[in-house]
């Protein structure tokens, strides 16, 4: 690893990587190799025992009953394509937040232009949600409630286990975006109502990019079309797709290798324990806000509260173009950082960044509080240096 | 002239489902293996659970409610 990189966007992916993921990835690419569930022999078995196992463990993670009820997809985008193109139908009203990222407003918008109609709750400046006006937003036909758990952009973590009360109360499904929360953010399936869970295996599960998954509540596959079907392994006899969990929406083999590294990632997720890594994390980013803080010309966005974000904060130097410090900060600091609008146009317009964005720093497990000192005097060096 | 056949095998929807029954009957101390199906059984590809006849019900408890089964038929050698 180049020790002179500082990388502060594992809010886009994580890096580095557990060093157990990379040799779980390159084991299963030398000594087995097989296709899972296609075939009868060992090594087939063995990767399918690999996928298997991390269904089971993600299982653990998201306190999800049943292992079979985790479909494995290539990322959050696909996991939240099923949920919404294979679920809903022309008439139906959602409900979702100013908060979001394209990979829930670009299908939602895409549905609305075939007859769904959808209400985007807006935030207020921190991007913080009141319930509240999830249930004013709620019509006859409402179906489904789409919601991100925690902000790309500011790192605001959504009240979901109140919204998750609410759907129940009305007996509206809830789908959650957990693509900044999970690995780094405590998910409870049960506990937060939540029916549809759609994660990213490459962020703070620290797997590998091409992976992730949805968690599909008991008997409500049975009301979602797959949107990619052919061969499962499963009921080869006909030409159909299978009705059951997870080979309704898994057609098509595997990405085996990179499932074999999100298994390692979550596995070191569950040895540390999410509260610890939440707990290192937080510590980070209360370091650097207040290291930040009083420097001139310093613009932080999102929430106050350090219990109620992820480890992600937004800011600007007035008077700065973000995609310019962003570029110093590579150049003369070796601080990787994203600027811009990070996928979420209406999450800029909720903070009152758009069309021009924030620096955006995103912290993680494998972040030091060495790092955070660098990338404070680094910020001090670029906000001396305007105009 | 012993009639009865030597194994069971059960049958699963998928693999998947054949996986989760193993880790069962692994935790509970149940002697099984995994085998592909055989041919004369089913013609789909994959793998089945075989174990012995006597254990049967004791496998059916341990699955219940866990893991559904499609099928057990008699292993004829
Ligand atoms: C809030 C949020 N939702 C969804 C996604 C999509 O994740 P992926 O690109 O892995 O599909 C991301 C990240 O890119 C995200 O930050």
């Amino acid at each position: 690893m180049n020790r002179n990189i500082i990388y502060f966007d594992n809010a886009a992916t994580s890096w580095p990587k557990p060093p157990e993921i990379i040799a779980a990835m390159q084991n299963y690419m030398q000594n087995i190799g097989g296709s899972p569930g296609r075939s009868g022999h060992r090594l087939s078995i063995e990767a399918a025992r690999i996928v298997f196992d991390t269904r089971e463990k993600i299982s653990q993670l998201f306190n999800v009953p049943d292992p079979l009820r985790i479909v494995l997809t290539r990322n959050a985008t696909e996991a939240l394509n099923i949920a919404i193109f294979g679920f809903l139908k022309t008439g139906d009203h959602v409900i979702t937040s100013g908060m979001e990222h394209n990979s829930v407003m670009r299908p939602l918008r895409a549905m609305e232009a075939r007859g769904i109609d959808i209400t985007v709750v807006s935030c207020d400046s921190e991007g913080i949600l009141d319930p509240v006006n999830i249930v004013k937003a709620i019509k006859k036909n409402t179906k489904a409630i789409f919601i991100t758990n925690a902000s790309n952009v500011t790192g605001t973590v959504m009240p979901v286990s109140d919204i998750g009360r609410i759907a129940r109360e009305h007996g509206l499904v809830l789908c959650v975006d957990a693509a900044q929360t999970a690995g780094c953010y405590p998910i409870d399936v049960i506990e937060m109502n939540i029916d549809l869970l759609a994660f990213t295996g490459h962020k703070a599960l620290f797997g590998p990019s091409g992976t992730g998954g949805l968690y599909i509540r008991e008997g409500l596959e049975k009301s979602i079309e797959p949107i990619c079907v052919g061969g499962t392994g499963s009921r080869s006899e006909v030409e159909v797709q299978p009705d059951f969990m997870p080979d309704r929406f898994e057609a098509g083999t595997p990405n085996t290798v990179g499932i074999a590294g999100l298994r390692a990632g979550v596995e070191f997720i569950l040895s540390k324990g999410v509260a610890q890594i939440k707990n290192k994390e937080e510590k980070l980013v209360q370091m650097f806000i207040d290291g930040v803080r009083e420097l001139p010309g310093i613009i932080l966005y999102g929430q106050k509260s350090m219990e109620l974000r992820t480890p992600v904060v937004s800011f600007n130097i007035a008077g700065m173009d973000p995609a310019a410090v962003a570029l110093d900060l590579d150049e003369r600091f070796g601080i990787m950082s994203r600027s811009g609008l990070h996928c979420a146009p209406s999450a800029h317009k909720t903070i009152d960044t758009y069309p021009v964005g924030t620096v955006r720093f995103s912290f993680s497990y494998f972040n030091t509080e060495e790092q955070i000192i660098t990338s404070i005097e680094a910020l001090q060096k670029i906000s001396k240096s305007r105009i | 002239m012993n009639e009865k056949p030597q194994y069971s095998v059960m049958l699963f929807k998928a693999v998947s489902y054949v996986l989760k029954a193993e880790k069962i009957l692994k935790k509970e101390g149940l002697p099984h293996k995994l085998i592909p199906v055989p041919k004369n059984i089913s013609s789909d590809c994959g793998i089945c659970l075989r174990f012995e006849p006597a254990l049967q019900s004791k496998i059916e408890v341990a699955l219940l409610n866990k893991v559904e089964i499609e099928e057990v038929r008699a292993l004829k050698e």
